[in-house]
């Protein structure tokens, strides 16, 4: 083969791998995101059960209850509404009543979204940015 | 030492970092030997000076100087001593502060050891540190000043956020940042290059050192990240895909495709151009991460800043860094020579192939890390992009990559060939796949997978020991002279070999522990026992307890065998940090061989039994061995006589022949 070629061959080759890493990337992300809702734009959006979402707001005060085995029900709010949560397992160290939480999971038949990750930000003021970020936007964000 | 004499320091550290930014490469352009000249001193009084001013720093913490709004805001008088030290750059203003100590000590490195680099050369390395130097130091002096300070003084400080009071988080960053910025010899050896418009096999074997050490580094940094994950944050978990742990990522990546490209313009002094790019990349990967984790774009616990003004400024330095030096490669890249020819069946052929799944993964995991980034800037959607998306693109390209890698130190130079390196290797895909078959057939019959990736590792590390037996001749010669040889070989081979098989011995680890892991989440009453994996732990209840400046409730915890015989204690807590007002867990980790058992405790319930989370995992050491292993792979390479730090061999000595059949 000549340099020419050779040159041609080594391109080919590199797209090849640069095409079947963008169609997996494009699958993947088609596949594989999920979107971020307050319990407000629930009402907006609805969700299809089944499909992952992340959900985020404050945990209602009052809400959390927990059974004998592991699994926690909470509730997550964001002024307007409130979505009950279940989830099976530790609740992280910063987990607390009126304080942002992230959860994600589906929602099962009967309107309770079960969590299987629920998600704290290590920070003493504890305010995952995307639930921060919501209720700026919503107006009701209190500067501490 | 007062606190003004560290900013002042800093301040004159800038003014120099100025002057070592221009005189050289002026002074290269000229032809000017005294301008030149200027680049050594500087770049040794600028790491003096920024030394200085971290120790001043330092020194305000140790002394509990609360005077000082960054000691205020981040240290406690109750703290141990360790913990008053690392809090230092437990902090992002800190933290800033020490990236900017290594690059000077680099920098410092390179005009100390780069006694024998041609003139200009040095002179133009020395102004692209100082370039990078100043705008780091500016972006301290203007939005992140560690040195502010606090009056009246108060009393006591606000603590260190308790999951940084740990000594992973002592060692972390500093082995982080080694690695990060020490990517940035390698990007200045390339600016260089393209200034002077020349490029030949030397440059290559000066910056394959620096580079090898910086890998080195990121790799103990990213290793020692993760392990501290793992037990700090008691969710077990040793990787997350966080964008945080991608901003470290990227670079090792980029930086391990580099290390294998410099390799075949080293020997070959072929792929110059791509090596050339390679070294941008990797370097404006550190910088994207550093965007990443200090500009408070993201989420995540090293999220310290959310000052707006700084991520401007960091996107600025990355627009100026990434943009120029990429618009000059467009520019002077095609002013340099092209290189050696090679068959694609062939030692270079198989380096290309892994420069192209490496790069093409690191791609995959950047347009992951950012994508969420993008869709937020434009339509406003919150999306995340995790673990499912990650094991969907980077695994397929991966994997093709850790098979194919026995092949590639098997294969010569120039024109390999194929059919017989397969016959070489075939002891080793046979020791393999039998224990592929043992896994799957004693172990665990439901998860082929588990088979199949512990068998993957296995092929790594028997490939990287058949290379070592073929080179010293085992079996073909008499077994004295086969070990006199095996003594023999060149430091670089023992290198690529413990490098290789330690990929696999963490493969080995990653894939046990995700496909063989057991979990038991329960609720226990002190005396209740729960079987995990042949092991039965009992819980015998909680204790308090005080330490310096937490108080904890101690879960204490019995193992035994599940024939009866004890294997010890294991202690998991929840502590509270009373300065900040914060709950951690502590999990309580007990190392059985190569697995670990895993307690970490959750919250009461209603009728007293406490939520206890247990986890079987199995060798999952071999993640953090591997990595180690890695680590001594990239030393024992940087030993290696021929490679010895800015030390370059005459490029005609007979040596890199023979190198070449071996190496």
């Amino acid at each position: 083969m000549t340099r020419k070629q050779k040159r041609l061959a080594i391109i080919a080759g590199a797209l090849g791998f640069l095409g079947a890493a963008a169609g997996l990337t494009l699958y993947a992300l088609g596949q594989q995101t999920s979107y971020f809702y307050m319990p407000s734009d629930l009402q907006e959006r609805p969700v299809a059960s089944g499909q992952r979402i992340r959900l985020g707001g404050l945990v209602e005060k009052d809400s959390i209850m927990r059974g004998d085995d592991t699994q926690v029900r909470f509730a997550v709010t964001d002024g307007d509404h409130t979505v009950k949560v279940t989830y099976a397992g530790i609740l992280p160290d910063l987990f607390r009543e009126e304080q942002g939480v992230v959860t994600e999971g589906i929602f099962g038949a009967d309107e309770v979204f079960v969590a299987d990750t629920v998600l704290a930000k290590h920070d003493e003021n504890y305010m995952p940015k995307e639930v921060a970020d919501s209720l700026k936007e919503k107006g009701v964000w209190k500067e501490n | 030492m007062s606190i003004e004499l560290g900013h002042f320091a800093l301040v004159l550290s800038f003014a120099l970092a100025l002057v070592q930014a221009t005189v050289p490469i002026i002074g290269g352009r000229l032809k000017s030997e005294a301008l030149m000249r200027v680049g050594e001193p500087a770049a040794i009084t600028g790491f003096a000076l920024v030394a200085l001013s971290f120790a001043a720093l330092t020194v305000a913490y140790v002394q509990s100087d609360f005077s000082v709004l960054n000691v205020w805001e981040n240290s406690h008088s109750a703290k141990p001593l360790l913990f008053k030290i690392t809090g230092t750059w437990g902090n992002h203003e800190g933290s800033m502060l020490l990236w900017v100590v290594i690059l000077a000590f680099f920098g410092a490195l390179v005009a100390v050891f780069g006694r024998n680099l041609p003139r200009s050369l040095r002179a133009n390395v020395l102004g692209v540190q100082g370039a990078i130097g100043s705008a780091f130091i500016l972006f301290i002096l203007a939005t992140s000043n560690p040195f502010a300070r606090l009056d009246p003084a108060p009393m006591q400080g606000r603590d260190l956020n308790p999951i940084l009071q740990d000594i992973g988080l002592a060692v972390h960053p500093p082995l982080l940042y080694l690695g990060y910025v020490g990517f940035s010899i390698a990007f200045s050896f390339a600016i260089a290059a393209l200034i002077e418009g020349r490029i030949d096999a030397a440059w290559a074997r000066w910056v394959r050192p620096w580079t090898l050490a910086a890998w080195l580094f990121l790799t103990g940094g990213i290793a020692m990240g993760s392990y501290w994950a793992y037990y700090e944050l008691g969710w077990g978990g040793f990787w997350f895909w966080d964008p945080v742990e991608n901003a470290s990522l990227l670079p090792w990546l980029g930086g391990t495709a580099l290390l294998h490209s410099a390799l075949v313009m080293e020997k070959r002094s072929a792929l110059k151009i791509w090596t050339v790019l390679l070294a941008i990349l990797t370097f404006s990967l550190s910088l994207l991460g550093t965007f990443l984790v200090r500009s408070g774009v993201l989420t995540s616990v090293h999220a310290f800043a959310t000052d707006p003004t700084r991520g401007v400024f960091i996107l600025i330095i990355l627009m100026i860094f990434i943009g120029g030096s990429l618009a000059l490669f467009a520019w002077r890249a095609p002013t340099l020579s092209a290189g050696g020819l090679f068959q694609p069946v062939s030692r270079e052929g198989a380096l290309v192939l892994n420069n192209l799944l490496l790069t093409t993964a690191t791609a995959t995991v950047l347009v992951g890390t950012l994508y969420p980034l993008l869709v937020e800037a434009v339509t406003g959607d919150k999306i995340s992009v995790g673990a499912p998306f990650f094991n969907l693109t980077f695994g397929p390209l991966f994997l093709p990559l850790l098979a194919i890698v026995p092949f590639g130190p098997l294969l010569a130079w120039k024109r390999g060939d194929l059919a017989a390196v397969a016959q070489r290797l075939f002891a080793a895909f046979g020791a393999a796949l039998a224990v592929t078959l043992l896994v799957y057939v004693i172990v665990d019959r439901t998860s082929v997978l588990a088979a199949l990736g512990i068998g993957l590792g296995l092929w790594l590390v028997f490939g990287a020991l058949t290379d070592l037996a073929l080179k010293s001749g085992l079996g073909k010669v008499a077994a004295p002279v086969a070990f006199r040889r095996f003594t023999g070989l060149p430091r670089s081979v023992f290198g690529t070999a413990l490098a290789h098989a330690g990929l696999g011995l963490t493969t080995i680890g990653i894939v046990a522990v995700t496909t063989l892991e057991v979990e038991r989440v329960v609720a226990m009453q002190p005396g209740e026992s729960v079987e995990v994996q042949g092991h039965v732990l009992r819980f015998d209840g909680l204790q308090p307890f005080t330490g310096p400046n937490y108080t904890e409730d101690q879960g204490r915890f019995v193992l035994s065998r599940a024939t009866g015989a004890k294997l010890g204690e294991i202690v998991s807590s929840k502590r509270f940090y009373p300065a900040r007002q914060m709950p951690t867990t502590e999990a309580g980790i007990r190392t059985l061989g190569l697995s670990q058992l895993y307690v970490s405790l959750g919250d009461k319930t209603p009728s007293g039994a406490l939520i206890v989370r247990v986890w079987w995992k199995p060798m999952v050491t071999l993640i953090w061995l591997g990595a180690l292993v890695m680590m001594a792979g990239g030393a024992v390479s940087l030993l290696d006589r021929r490679l010895r730090v800015g030390a370059p061999m005459p490029r005609s000595k007979p040596v890199t022949a023979t190198q070449g059949n071996r190496a």
